[in-house]
């Protein structure tokens, strides 16, 4: 460590915000440590993830809105052993369903989210030159990129990818001989998935600490942007919930390799017995979801604060009831440690250890209430910008209410015996946590993309793509919960042979055309981010929102270290918007002589 | 380039911070895995197993290191640097007899009691809690023996604590760590 790091960042920086340093191509873009360079990494390897996960559900969806039809380019692409004829293989069918959740949750929803805005908002809005560690911060990227290589590895393999679903239960992830999918693609699952704990444990470490001890002068933790807050709570969520995951990894590991049988017991494969006995498969189940269920919560926390902030710069509004905000984000992440066997209800567990977490579970009901109502009374009588960010900010609020209604519906254990494994869970999950997180993420995008590029996207692609979206987020989703509760289960390659379900025969059409168009709306966006790094419409302006966090007082194109001189001193929230005949008070301008404050 | 700012250093430095965090998601590792060893003694078809007596030697090694590291770290605060690479080497050879008492112990599970890897009982969560337990130590190891190199022919001379200050924190810790799981195997197991 340097003796002094102040006198050496003064040395470094120029007054016009550039280094002087000479750094390489490899230094500044590749194995960069500096923390706006280093969440571009993560969104930009997680925008991958997205196209390559959101084409595999278009994949599934060619099965099944038209099960056992011919579309012979399948095979031209895949191949006859993954596509004969045009048509999806089962073993197929099953791997693309368990990537497209993995990468979703995981490389997309998780890394690619918390890894960009964290990275990118935390010293920005906190007013700090890097995070703590900017090495380990370094580290972490490029281990999610180890983990995203060994998972893309194994797309590419003779046995294809993992194939029991995202949550690996076994016996099927525990056996290489209990399916194609649990082979050889399995093991790489496993070993990414174990890099990618590592990677997400160092930055939610950085994260953390850097919130609580690199706070510029003036910033107390009330004083905190939401933003800042959502993507703290994440962090700590991530880190006393993945290592437990990795517990359960580790005996799975174990299991499939080395003989051992923590989750097997009385197995048959091909007319074969097993050797494997006395282990448990609700074992797993329990490790999983200690981590599994958490990890909602880490997927649609950092969205929640982008939410709060790019709601109240775009009303012109203080948001209301910051407390109850960070309260709410609090309670949502002690609750969502409490609740992980609500996935397990129909499992053989006792009825009465199921009320308790169906009473825990209600509960989550009352902060995602109170930060639903602050989200619309900010709103409520504003002077609305409608920018696409807020747009997107709007939408992601709709789909929380609709996905998050339902939640009450599969939290309670005696609906979720009907509820179980159908599409009804599918439509929830999508809507409260998926969509509505894509949202959130699409509007921090919109709203930052001026700061991580000094840039602009153009506006009328992103009204295109946000009502397209939107249209055909419900489109697909909201049919599904009319499914679901006629009994029709999620997972299966094909639900023609049920006479019960031909009545959604053509239903399942229609979502399967709206998702390709969805989709094909999601690579415009893409279009519009290349093109708008290099040929978007430049900022001018250092505060082009009129914001009064403290990224925007640092120049347009700001170099390592952030702000050229001193770091500015923060004498205010970050909510003072139409304040005493003002439109925006930043949070650098000291507090007048008669002023009143709210932290 | 190390941008840890001096003006803004609160109470506790950053680094220290991340260490504690840290910490914390490695209890929730180990906890996860002797939840699960509950929850599976609780099951049919369970088998017991004798913590061998080695580990008692382990237990020995791994206590004495934690008073040379503290020692040692005393030492460099008073920039008596014989004592303190004494110290740190002594620290770094109980490090490693740790290891191999746990190397020990797990040779005679496996030679005298015959516990290997078919089942899912004590003995095979024995092996891989106190084996994760040993990697860690190894990770400290690693770093007493980075600080002990650096401590005889670094060349330029360190005043700052914290890099001994974190090693001390996490050996304590990893010692802590152990007699936890020891008494947990002795009690539970």
């Amino acid at each position: 460590m340097h003796a002094n790091p102040e006198a050496i960042m003064a040395h470094e920086v120029q007054h016009d915000g550039h280094h002087v340093h000479h750094q390489s191509f490899i230094t500044k873009y590749i194995f960069s440590q500096d923390h706006k360079t280093i969440g571009k990494q993560f969104l930009i390897t997680g925008m991958i993830w997205a196209i390559i996960g959101g084409l595999f559900s278009v994949l599934f969806r060619l099965q099944l809105g038209f099960p056992g039809e011919s579309f012979p380019i399948l095979e031209t692409v895949f191949g006859k052993t993954w596509a004969p004829g045009g048509t999806i293989k089962p073993e197929f069918y099953y791997a693309l369903i368990t990537m497209h959740g993995t990468i979703l949750v995981f490389f997309v929803l998780t890394a690619g989210l918390s890894g960009t805005f964290a990275n990118l908002l935390i010293p920005l809005q906190i007013g700090a030159r890097d995070m703590a560690s900017p090495f380990l911060n370094m580290l972490s990227y490029w281990f999610f990129f180890l983990a995203s290589v060994v998972m893309m590895s194994s797309l590419f393999i003779q046995t294809g990818p993992a194939a029991g679903g995202w949550t690996v239960y076994p016996p099927l992830s525990a056996l290489h001989d209990a399916s194609i999918g649990s082979e050889l693609g399995m093991d790489l699952w496993i070993v990414s998935i174990a890099l990618f704990v590592v990677s997400t444990l160092m930055g939610g470490l950085n994260y953390i600490s850097t919130v609580l001890n690199m706070r510029t002068k003036g910033m107390s933790m009330t004083r905190l942007p939401l933003t800042v807050w959502a993507v703290f709570f994440t962090a700590m969520i991530g880190v006393l919930s993945f290592p437990v995951l990795l517990s359960g990894l580790i005996l799975l590991f174990f299991d499939r390799n080395l003989g051992t049988s923590f989750y097997l017991s009385d197995i048959v494969v091909n007319g074969q017995i097993m050797p494997n006995e006395g282990g448990s498969a609700i074992l797993f189940q329990h490790l999983f979801w200690f981590l599994g269920h958490p990890e909602v919560y880490i997927v649609i926390l950092p969205t929640m604060g982008i939410v709060s902030e790019v709601i109240s710069v775009n009303s012109r509004k203080p948001i209301f009831g910051y407390m109850a905000m960070i309260g709410s984000l609090f309670a949502i992440t002690t609750l969502s440690f409490l609740v992980w066997a609500h996935h397990m209800f129909v499992t053989g567990m006792n009825p009465l250890l199921g009320s308790f977490f169906v009473l825990l579970t209600l509960l989550i009901a009352v902060p995602s209430a109170i930060k639903t109502f602050n989200w619309l009374t900010t709103l409520w009588r504003g002077n609305i910008r409608f920018t696409p960010a807020m747009l997107f900010a709007i939408g992601f609020v709709s789909l929380f209410i609709s996905g998050g209604l339902t939640g009450i519906y599969v939290g309670n254990s005696t609906l979720d015996i009907q509820l179980h494994d159908t599409m009804f869970v599918i439509a929830h999950f999508h809507l409260v946590m998926g969509v509505a997180a894509f949202f959130g993420m699409f509007s921090g995008i919109y709203h930052w993309f001026p700061k991580m590029f000094g840039r602009y996207l153009n506006p009328t692609l992103g009204y295109i793509h946000f009502w397209v979206t939107l249209v055909g987020a419900y489109l697909i989703f909201w049919p599904m919960h009319y499914e679901g509760l006629a009994g029709m289960p999620r997972r299966y390659l094909d639900k023609s042979p049920w006479v019960s379900f031909n009545q959604f025969g053509e239903l399942d059409r229609m979502i399967s055309i709206v998702a390709i168009i969805v989709f094909a709306m999601q690579l415009m966006f893409v279009f519009n981010f290349i093109y708008s790094i290099f040929k978007g419409r430049k900022v001018t302006t250092q505060n082009p929102w009129k914001a009064n966090t403290l990224e925007w007082t640092t120049p347009i194109r700001p170099g390592h270290g952030n702000w050229p001189g001193e770091i500015p001193e923060v004498h205010r929230w970050a909510y003072d918007y139409s304040k005493d005949g003002r439109d925006f008070i930043p949070q650098t301008e000291p507090v007048g002589a008669n002023e009143k404050i709210e932290h | 380039m190390d941008i840890v700012s001096t003006q803004q250093r609160k109470k506790i430095h950053p680094h220290k911070f991340t260490l504690w965090v840290a910490i914390a998601s490695m209890i929730m590792m180990f906890a996860g895995m002797t939840s699960a060893y509950v929850v599976k003694s609780n099951q049919a078809g369970w088998q017991e197993v004798v913590v061998p007596k080695i580990f008692w030697g382990s237990t020995v090694a791994i206590v004495a290191s934690s008073l040379t590291i503290q020692m040692a770290l005393r030492s460099f605060k008073q920039r008596a640097m014989s004592p303190y690479r004494l110290l740190l080497a002594i620290t770094l050879i109980l490090g490693i007899l740790f290891i191999v008492f746990q190397w020990m112990g797990f040779f005679q599970l496996w030679e005298q009691q015959k516990v290997t890897l078919r089942g899912s009982g004590a003995g095979q969560f024995l092996y891989i809690i106190f084996g994760l337990h040993a990697l860690h130590v190894l990770g400290g190891v690693i770093a007493l023996l980075v600080m002990l190199m650096k401590a005889f022919f670094g060349k330029t001379k360190q005043y700052t604590a914290v890099p001994v200050e974190l090693i001390t924190t996490y050996w304590h810790f990893v010692d802590a760590l152990w007699i936890y799981l020891m008494l947990f195997f002795l009690w539970v197991g």
